[in-house]
């Protein structure tokens, strides 16, 4: 490819970042798609792979005797430091990594050539997996209160929301094209979820034009119309996602929020989430924390309180909860809109959801919900992730926030949902990979426009071809916590940091045994156990109808070592860094081979696990699995594990 | 009994009692010598607590009289004069307990109310040990002639037969003349006889002079741990124990000394007669460093966090402010780090280690328990760790009637109380979560020796080294807590479903990162962490659902 200015250069150091003293030498390549490290070690082949996609941001430090230094931030939080030997090849890297990093065009993007010698037709099954009329079929809709509007076919009255569009069976098309000229980017009120149970909706629109004194007879007759689709109801809330000082300042700008004079029966409500901006640098401060070489346990605590992060979360949970609590126990409609309706609005929409409804917070739900609230409804993923070179003010980790919450709620309640964090990850991952075209352009129009079903891959088909890898076990459909509105405490103390995502790549942190697969291997091999005594009490029943009891019950042998428990022998460890240094004098003692089960490693076979794997980076699954080779050729399993796991 | 001088009012009718996790119950209250017992009466629901009054660290009452015509009265200092006694005037107790559960009673008569508070205030803090309560309990399921403690360090020797060759044991201190805080026997290298010992005793902080704690099978290494020398500002040298620490590392090049303070604080020591192993004296130990908090400061540090997790300002920068402030994650870092340090020493770097702080009671006895459940498969199971604590907590003499007397919310001034055995048990759980698989006991176990060690019905934690639980009769007169976590039902609800042998050393990560506050202790009373305890339910379950399914399939017709 034209930007590969140096396809492969010797003598790299790759830096471990926890203990600089760990490094390993290599040899460093590049490919049209991905960044490769090839350990050179006897016997061993450790590789590690770095999508350039996800690459966030590159560093070119002073170069010192050793070389020059190339630290590399991604957008999935690992963070790799290369030392190259000679300045000359490490600006070359530099600047080839900069351009595949930052694609110009979204042709460029890695989706279109991942697996692209599948014509359209076979696709289609994938991108057909979820569909959203068949989860607003699920809420009961349409009905008599609620019907399916065709007014945004062709994007004309707004580009940025889907073309299918739940309204009130009482909005005319008037109405609602009137409303819409009174929101910012013709972003009217429209259906976000309902509840059929209480006919309480969740609404999500942008914020109204209202400047100082502005009014728009249909919006108001909008709204007017959405509080009589719920005819227990005799107000509605508007739920106003920002601080109010950021919508009053608003109103100089022509817009602004809703007078609660003009509208008759709403509370209005302010619920203070600050904006893109802040969101972006608080994550920013975290990651520097998250980053520090050893912090001590008070740095990390301070900077984490500085950061303000988690202060954010349990904003937007806060916001959730309050909209969930307003439909499911007070029977409540609500309409939430922030400044465009398509980030802070996004999230609240979609926690309430999962607040409400346990459909949600299973496998496929949270798959759907993700698809409904926030790729149709047009969360800018192009500009938030940003996947092509473009403005970094746009930027915002939005989705990272959603995912997190749900996470904190998974940490709150192990038996209520039906996926495990492997799964958030998996996802968090894919929305900055590029891999798949899920995640490509700003809204409905734009994918249409770059023809993602026919020409890219979806990653849900993937993900439920794989579902068994992220399977809570302790989920079970009947439980307590399973049942109905979620009741989350947010009080300051139940938010956690989340390591598994942030501190992700950084392996010697995690855990060094995992119950969750424990469990999961217990639990085939119980489902099994279950068959064999069913199949078995099947025989003897059919035994004693034949009075065959001369014939022995030949019992299938029962070997009493699931793969749950193999691990454990494999599991193994290495003192941290206790001493200071202090042991670097001494002769350096030969350390075992390392494995450690982690989130990739497990999923591979007990043959890679027990091969001597490096347990910093965990790759050596990787180098069994993606030969190098030809994109076309590889399968989509190699894929996921080479810029997951390396 | 003598107790009911201090008990006024033994029954009160109509009282509310407020509880964590529980709705408000009106029913009666009912103070004993050694109880607060209180039982619902309310139809349908039979609901009693009955709460060690030793369990109660601090009271605080108010009373009000509701008819404002007796505002005269409304002082409490008047309540002596029995004119309070108006139908109006109630009172209310709020009691919290040294496990952190807060209560709250609502009692009907000011004057009742303050009897009680007068008994609870009294009775939950009695001097004479000998009145406390282990020496009363007597469960119908066990008698008093049934086996106390789980080992004793003769049996632990006996057992070690590798020990033998280069290790004895002594009885030197066999009536606790040597050391007052040592147990009768203690384990000593074969080449010191008991004369030296008793020279370096007097050359140790309270006598506790080095004496084996652990051995490392793999490789021969040892962990030792005494009391700081008394060395003092001239430098006193003791041959005997320059010998003692010789023969130690013989046949080695090199032994590790961790002193549990900072460089600083060990020479400081020298101006109160305490000090440290200089280099020229003690020419093949080389001393580490590391500074660990103990006594007040890590009082102040649980009082300080527990006061954060009550804090119900709900602000995310107060609360994380609060938590770094109160610096108990620092402590559980360090110890952790330390721990690793000298089992790194041990099994990595292949040398032998003398641990001593300055008294050799606290840090020192936290750091080898954690060593050694990093290094030794042995002590991870339910009895072993059981049996580890006994050996040494115990025995070793950790005085737990002084550090454990009072708790976070305790008014009373501070003495002698450092929650080093609840940050031993906080290091523990910080191992489980990272090793779910590798310890045989679980979370609940560490809960309730967190509980037991405060306020206790049996006799373990009594007294502050053997040497008073002898002269106490604890022996003799009260029941062993260790031995009734090991009867069936308990064995059940203790130890860990998913435990899995492994010989290797199990290696803490201690980022800050890596730690977490251990919620299921210090927001033991908040409702988020019933969800917790059903997910550990459902795990049981689901073993025990296997293990049966996987037991009936074994082939049952051969």
């Amino acid at each position: 490819m034209e930007h590969i200015r140096l396809p492969k250069v010797d003598n790299v150091r790759l830096l471990d970042r926890i203990s600089p003293r760990r490094s390993r030498v290599g040899t460093l390549y590049l490919t049209a798609t991905h960044t490769i490290f090839v350990e050179n070690e006897a016997g061993v082949r450790n590789e590690t792979w770095v999508l350039h996609s996800l690459v966030c941001s590159l560093e070119k430090q002073a170069a010192t005797a050793s070389g020059s230094s190339l630290l590399i931030h991604c957008k999935n939080f690992q963070v790799l430091n290369f030392v190259i030997p000679r300045e000359r090849e490490c600006h070359d890297v530099h600047l080839s990594l900069q351009r595949l990093s930052q694609p110009e065009r979204p042709d460029e993007l890695y989706c279109f050539s991942y697996k692209p010698n599948i014509d359209a037709e076979e696709r289609r099954p994938e991108w057909d997996f979820l569909d959203l009329r068949a989860d607003y079929r699920r809420m009961g809709l349409p009905n008599s209160l609620w019907k399916l509007s065709s007014v945004n076919q062709h994007y004309k009255v707004s580009d940025t929301y889907p073309a299918d569009l739940f309204v009130p069976e009482s909005a005319t098309p008037p109405v609602i094209v009137g409303s819409s000229k009174f929101r910012s980017r013709g972003r009217f009120p429209t259906l976000s979820y309902y509840s059929k149970e209480n006919h309480a909706a969740i609404c999500r629109s942008s914020q109204p034009l209202s400047g100082f004194s502005a009014r728009c007879l249909e919006d108001e007759q909008m709204l007017e119309a959405i509080l009589r689709s719920n005819p227990h109801s005799d107000f509605m809330y508007v739920v106003d996602t920002r601080p109010k000082l950021n919508a009053i300042a608003n109103r100089a700008a022509g817009k602004g929020y809703e007078n609660e004079d003009n509208y008759s029966n709403i509370k209005f409500q302010f619920i203070g989430i600050e904006n893109i901006h802040v969101m972006r640098n608080s994550q920013q401060k975290m990651m520097e924390v998250c980053e520090l070489r050893s912090p001590s346990m008070s740095d990390f605590l301070e900077g984490l309180e500085s950061s303000g992060w988690l202060k954010h979360i349990k904003a937007v949970l806060d916001a959730g909860i309050f909209i969930a609590k307003a439909v499911a126990e007070e029977g409540v409609s609500v309409l939430v809109h922030c400044s465009d309706g398509w980030d802070r609005t996004t999230q609240v929409c979609s926690v309430a959801c999962v607040l409400l409804d346990p459909h949600y917070r299973t496998l496929r739900g949270l798959m759907v919900l993700i698809e409904k609230d926030w790729i149709s409804f047009g969360h800018k993923f192009s500009h938030r992730c940003n996947h092509l070179q473009g403005d970094p003010k746009e930027v915002s980790p939005v989705i990272d926030q959603f995912l997190e919450c749900v996470w904190q709620l998974m940490e709150q309640f192990p038996c209520a949902f039906e996926f495990n964090a492997r799964f958030l990850i998996t996802i968090h991952s894919h929305i900055y990979s590029c891999q798949y075209g899920n995640f490509i352009g700003n809204n409905q129009r734009e994918r249409t426009e770059l023809g993602l079903r026919e020409k890219t891959h979806s990653l849900w088909s993937y993900l439920w071809m794989n579902r068994a890898d992220y399977i809570n076990p302790l989920y079970r459909p009947d439980h307590s916590q399973t049942q109905g509105l979620l009741r989350p405490s947010t009080a300051p103390y139940c938010f956690k940091f989340w390591r598994a995502l942030y501190n992700r790549f950084d392996r010697g942190m995690h855990p060094r045994q995992s119950v969750e697969d424990y469990l999961s291997a217990i639990q085939e091999e119980t489902q099994q156990l279950k068959e064999q005594l069913a199949s078995h009490k099947q025989k003897i029943a059919q035994l004693e109808q034949e009075q065959e009891w001369s014939v022995p019950q030949k019992a299938v042998p029962f070997d009493k070592s699931p793969t749950g428990w193999t691990f454990c022998n494999d599991m193994a460890n290495t003192p941290q860094d206790y001493t200071g240094g202090f042991f670097t004098s001494s002769p350096c003692q030969p350390r075992a081979p390392i494995t450690l089960q982690t989130e990739e490693s497990n999923k591979t076979s007990k043959s890679i696990l027990s091969n001597g794997s490096d347990q910093e980076s965990g790759i050596a699954d990787v180098s069994c699995r993606s030969p190098l080779s030809e994109d076309s050729t590889r399968d989509p399993d190699s894929d996921e594990a080479a810029y997951s796991a390396s | 009994m003598e107790f009911s001088e201090y008990i006024k009012t033994a029954n009160v009718e109509d009282v509310v009692l407020r509880q964590p996790l529980h709705p408000p119950g009106r029913g009666t209250l009912c103070i004993t010598g050694h109880h607060l017992l209180f039982s619902d009466r309310e139809e349908g629901s039979c609901q009693q607590v009955l709460l060690l009054l030793r369990n109660i660290d601090a009271i605080e009452k108010s009373v009000e009289n509701l008819l404002t015509c007796s505002g005269l009265f409304s002082n409490a200092g008047l309540s002596q004069s029995g004119v309070c006694r108006l139908s109006g005037s109630s009172g209310t107790i709020t009691i919290k307990c040294k496990d952190l559960r807060v209560l709250q009673l609502d009692i009907p008569g000011m004057e009742e109310c303050l009897n009680i508070a007068r008994s609870i205030e009294t009775l939950s803090c009695l001097d004479s040990m000998s009145e406390l309560y282990p020496f009363f309990y007597r469960p119908s399921n066990a008698s008093l002639r049934d086996q106390w403690g789980l080992s004793s360090l003769e049996r632990h020797y006996s057992q070690m037969k590798e020990l033998h060759d280069r290790w004895r044991l002594s009885t030197v201190n066999r009536d606790f003349s040597v050391c007052p805080s040592y147990p009768q026997a203690v384990i000593v290298p074969k080449s010191t006889d008991d004369d030296m010992l008793e020279k370096v005793a007097k050359f140790r902080q309270g006598g506790r002079f080095p004496v084996l704690c652990y051995y490392h099978k793999k490789n021969g290494m040892v962990i030792m741990r005494s009391s700081q020398p008394l060395t003092g500002a001239n430098r006193k040298r003791c041959r005997e124990d320059e010998q003692l620490l010789q023969a130690v590392i013989d046949g080695s090049d090199k032994g590790y000394i961790i002193d549990t303070r900072s460089s600083q604080q060990a020479l400081q020591a020298r101006m109160t007669g305490g000090g440290l192993e200089s280099k020229s004296c003690y020419s093949s130990w080389k001393r580490l460093q590391r500074q660990m908090e103990r006594g007040k400061a890590l009082q102040e540090s649980l009082i300080k966090l527990v006061e954060a997790c009550e804090d119900e300002s709900n602000n995310m920068d107060r609360w994380l402010s609060k938590l770094e402030n109160s610096k108990w994650l620092s402590h559980v870092q360090t110890a952790l780090s330390t721990a690793g340090l000298l089992a790194e020493c041990v099994e990595r770097d292949g040398h032998s280690v003398l641990v001593h702080g300055s008294e050799g009671t606290d840090s020192t006895l936290l750091i080898s328990t954690l060593a050694q459940l990093i290094m030794d498969p042995s002590c991870r199971t339910l009895e072993g760790f059981l049996t580890l604590l006994e050996r040494e907590w115990v025995q070793a003499g950790h005085p737990f009637q002084q550090r454990c007397a009072h708790s976070a919310h305790s008014h009373a001034r501070l003495q002698q109380e450092s929650p080093v055995f609840l940050l031993l048990l906080d290091c523990v759980w910080q191992l489980w979560r990272q090793f779910p698989l590798a310890l045989g006991f679980s979370e609940a176990l560490l809960l309730r020796l967190a509980t037991e060690a405060y306020a206790s019905d049996y006799g373990t934690f009594l007294g502050n080294n053997q040497q008073e639980r002898c002269a106490l009769g604890v022996k003799e007169n009260t029941h062993c807590l260790f031995q009734a976590l090991l009867r069936p039902r308990e064995r059940d609800c203790y130890s860990n479903p998913l435990y899995e042998h492994t010989e290797l050393a199990i290696w803490p990560s201690v980022h800050p990162q890596s730690l977490q506050l251990w919620r299921g202790f210090f927001l033991r009373w908040t409702p988020q962490t019933h969800h917790l305890e059903e997910a550990q339910e459902e795990i049981r379950n689901m073993v025990i659902e296997w293990g049966k399914l996987a037991l009936s399939s074994c082939p049952a017709s051969t």
